[in-house]
């Protein structure tokens, strides 16, 4: 399982802008570097982002290979009412991690 | 001693050797920009305007160039950025990243790591939910690339 970070608020005002940020271990190979011998490594990325807020879409993201290893990404979104924001990232080879965090609006 | 036409040459078979890379990686690559700019955008007209990119104008390692991207919008249902888009001119693949966007995220602000081979021009667009297309470039200097294994100029 891969080791996945989210960090959001844990309290917001209702309406208020939150940012959110999100980070994810994974070496996200490029496909084009090559081993010692000079064979190829495959590439291996995390694909997408996708944050859903009550299950709700707030925010996607498309990873390419041009993204750093353990991308990170922070972005926002309107604290609209108490609940949970899940993350999910889905990436080559089967990977799939998802998280949770949950937010109380007051 | 070396004459002036000596040099010449020199510098010419230096070209040769550079690498193994196709004469014309230049204009290759300028294609596949242009190419992955035309598949988001179609046949839109790109503005310059309205966009702000962040990115660091000397990268001293090319693997992790922290990059932000601020659109100027008010971000409600009738008017707010539905994707940001970011591409850089010299990398074997010229797409970083495309974040979507909607009125519920507030503000149009996201903030990532990229990897950028080599020294060249960064660009992020936005796509605006009345059809526009925004965008700010920005030329960065790169000592230390990213896939060196590809033998970049």
């Amino acid at each position: 399982m891969a080791r996945v970070v989210v960090n959001v608020p844990a309290e917001a005002k209702r309406g208020e802008v939150i940012e959110i940020r999100t980070l994810a271990g994974h070496p996200m190979e490029t496909g084009f570097r090559r081993t010692q011998l000079g064979e190829l490594i495959p590439r291996d990325i995390i694909r997408s982002l996708v944050c859903t807020y009550n299950g709700v879409e707030v925010f996607r993201a498309d990873f390419h290979p041009a993204m750093a290893a353990n991308p990170l990404l922070t972005f926002t979104t309107v604290a609209a009412e108490s609940g949970t924001l899940e993350f999910r990232w889905t990436g080559d080879n089967g990977f799939s991690a998802t998280q949770t965090a949950a937010i109380k609006v007051l | 001693m070396i004459t002036r036409r000596g040099f010449l040459l020199l510098g010419l078979v230096a070209t040769g050797a550079r690498a193994q890379l196709p004469a014309n990686i230049e204009a290759i690559r300028k294609a596949a920009l242009e190419e992955a700019v035309r598949k988001v955008v179609g046949t839109a007209q790109v503005r310059p305007g309205r966009v702000k990119l962040d990115v660091p104008p000397l990268i001293d390692n090319g693997n992790t160039v922290p990059l932000s991207v601020e659109v100027q919008s008010p971000m409600t249902a009738a008017d707010h950025v539905k994707a940001i888009h970011v591409f850089t001119e010299k990398n074997p693949q010229p797409y970083v990243l495309s974040a979507y966007l909607g009125p519920r995220s507030g503000r149009a602000r996201i903030t990532t790591r990229a990897r950028i081979a080599d020294t060249g021009v960064v660009t992020a667009i936005a796509q605006m939910s009345d059809g526009s297309f925004w965008s700010d470039s920005v030329k960065v200097i790169v000592t230390l690339s990213a896939c060196l294994e590809e033998g970049l100029i």
